[in-house]
């Protein structure tokens, strides 16, 4: 097991993204942000407070999305939902969806296909702390990236208790 | 997380973990029928046969709804229009449909135990849509989703069972769910109607007199009564039954509290309810349908991986 990213680092990459999304979106009224279940939203939960804090007198529109009825391996596993919340219309919105780790590109897909059927938005980016490039198994990639790693495929990158893992198999 | 189960043959065989696992899965269910488009890919190449053999439009419709939001394929088949009428055995009719590569059934019949017995010979999962006077599980399932929705939990919750015990598969299904899940549960109606060891069999209390009943209670499911499952007079008239056994606005007004109203359906409007208690803001009789097809989706969902892929 190796530590890709300490506490400290995970709290200084976090700041960084939310400085990036912040530069590139001064309107808040037009852009939304949905974590991806479960990783993704423990990553878009330190973002967005983070992006709140940059803009007091705007609430900052935040989602959760869960992907689990749009697997596309769902024939060999049922698995039980997480909680879906998404509060806002995206119609015409920019969406940011923030997920932890990055990898086959499989469930940004699922995200994607989730995320159409809540509406049609403007634009979606895609804002991911860890990007495991070599391994995309679809043409999918961030507009934010928090860090990029080298990863072996059968590698497993976690994040834990506030630091982000690589456990070797 | 999976059940413990590979059909949904009655509330009897699930522990109280499953039961947990599909009202947390119905409720992610629930948020997927208010959004713009009302359906998600999961069983997309399964196959479901939604076999009716006795008539049902409630319940029907609900499953092949939620089969539909599922985005499943779905043949329906209803025994007045089919081979059975010229005297095809089940176990036949089953198994021409299954060799059209069919996954799941859904499955209602007039004799208890059919869906059991179809379970020990097809490979497909199997699904009970209510059995003769046996279960009707997923009834159950909605009723403890919408008691659960309404009131915050189920643990606790004093439910009262009213009506036609004895021929009720709602009941039966209902008492299974409650106890399993730590809600307290009495049954009121005619002595006629209610089984006379029910309170040793299955842990209910047993009361005949609505009033008391209606007093204790924080939620009162109240059945129809099944005039064609009774080959002989339980009692003597529906006038009769409706005043000593009838929910009606008088009655409520003089109790205590503010009770919920549930209903299983179809209503017999002036017999077991009064249509000014039916219609009225403590009956959440439409939640129920609503939340059925949330619920029965759960079912199929979580029941979809289990059956074995017959080739």
């Amino acid at each position: 097991m190796r530590v890709i990213l300490s506490p400290k680092q995970l709290s200084e990459t976090v700041n960084k993204l939310a400085d990036q999304l912040n530069n590139n979106h001064k309107d808040l009224n037009d852009v939304v942000f949905v974590g991806i279940q479960q990783g993704g939203v423990v990553v878009a939960n330190d973002i967005v407070a983070a992006l709140q804090q940059l803009h007091p007198a705007q609430k900052v529109q935040y989602g959760q999305l869960d992907i689990t009825f749009y697997r596309d391996d769902i024939r060999k596993e049922v698995l039980a939902p997480d909680t879906m919340n998404i509060p806002f219309a995206i119609e015409n919105k920019t969406v940011v969806l923030i997920d932890d780790v990055l990898f086959t590109g499989r469930t940004i897909k699922a995200a994607l296909d989730v995320l159409l059927d809540y509406g049609r938005p403007a634009k979606v980016e895609l804002c991911v702390l860890i990007d495991r490039k070599e391994h995309r198994q679809f043409p999918i990639q961030a507009d934010y990236v928090g860090k990029t790693v080298q990863t072996n495929k059968t590698d497993k990158v976690k994040l834990v208790n506030k630091e982000v893992v690589l456990i070797t198999q | 997380m999976q059940l413990s189960t590979r059909h949904l043959l009655g509330i009897k065989d699930l522990t109280p973990p499953d039961i947990s696992l599909i009202l947390k899965t119905a409720e992610q269910f629930k948020e997927v029928l208010q959004r713009p488009v009302k359906k998600v890919p999961s069983l997309r190449d399964v196959t479901i046969v939604n076999l009716f053999y006795e008539s049902s439009t409630r319940t029907r419709f609900s499953f092949e709804l939620a089969e539909k939001r599922l985005s499943a394929d779905v043949i329906n088949f209803s025994a007045s229009a089919s081979s059975i009428s010229k005297g095809e055995t089940l176990l036949d009719t089953v198994n021409n449909i299954l060799s059209m590569k069919v996954d799941m059934v859904v499955m209602r019949h007039s004799a208890s135990g059919a869906p059991h017995f179809l379970a020990q010979h097809i490979p497909a999962a199997i699904i009970n849509a209510g059995d003769g006077i046996n279960e009707h599980p997923t009834q159950a399932l909605l009723d403890a989703y919408s008691i659960k929705e309404k009131t915050g939990k189920l643990k606790g919750r004093k439910v009262a069972i009213i009506g036609d015990i004895m021929h009720s598969r709602v009941a039966l299904s209902n008492i299974y769910l409650l106890t399993k899940m730590g809600a307290g549960v009495t049954v009121c109606g005619p002595p006629t109607l209610i089984p006379k060891y029910i309170r040793e069999a299955l842990g209910v209390e047993v009361n005949y007199n609505l009033k008391e009943t209606l007093e204790w209670c924080d939620v009162a499911n109240v059945l129809r009564i099944q005039l064609e499952r009774q080959n002989q007079v339980l009692f003597s008239s529906l006038r009769e039954y409706s005043l000593a056994y009838g929910i009606n606005r008088k009655l409520l007004d003089s109790l205590k509290k503010e009770i919920v109203i549930m209903h299983p359906g179809p209503i017999n409007r002036g017999v077991e309810i009064d249509s000014d208690v039916a219609d009225s803001k403590q009956s959440i009789i439409l939640q129920q349908v609503e939340n059925g097809v949330a619920v029965r989706m759960a079912v199929l969902y979580l029941l979809s991986g289990r059956s074995q892929k017959n080739n």
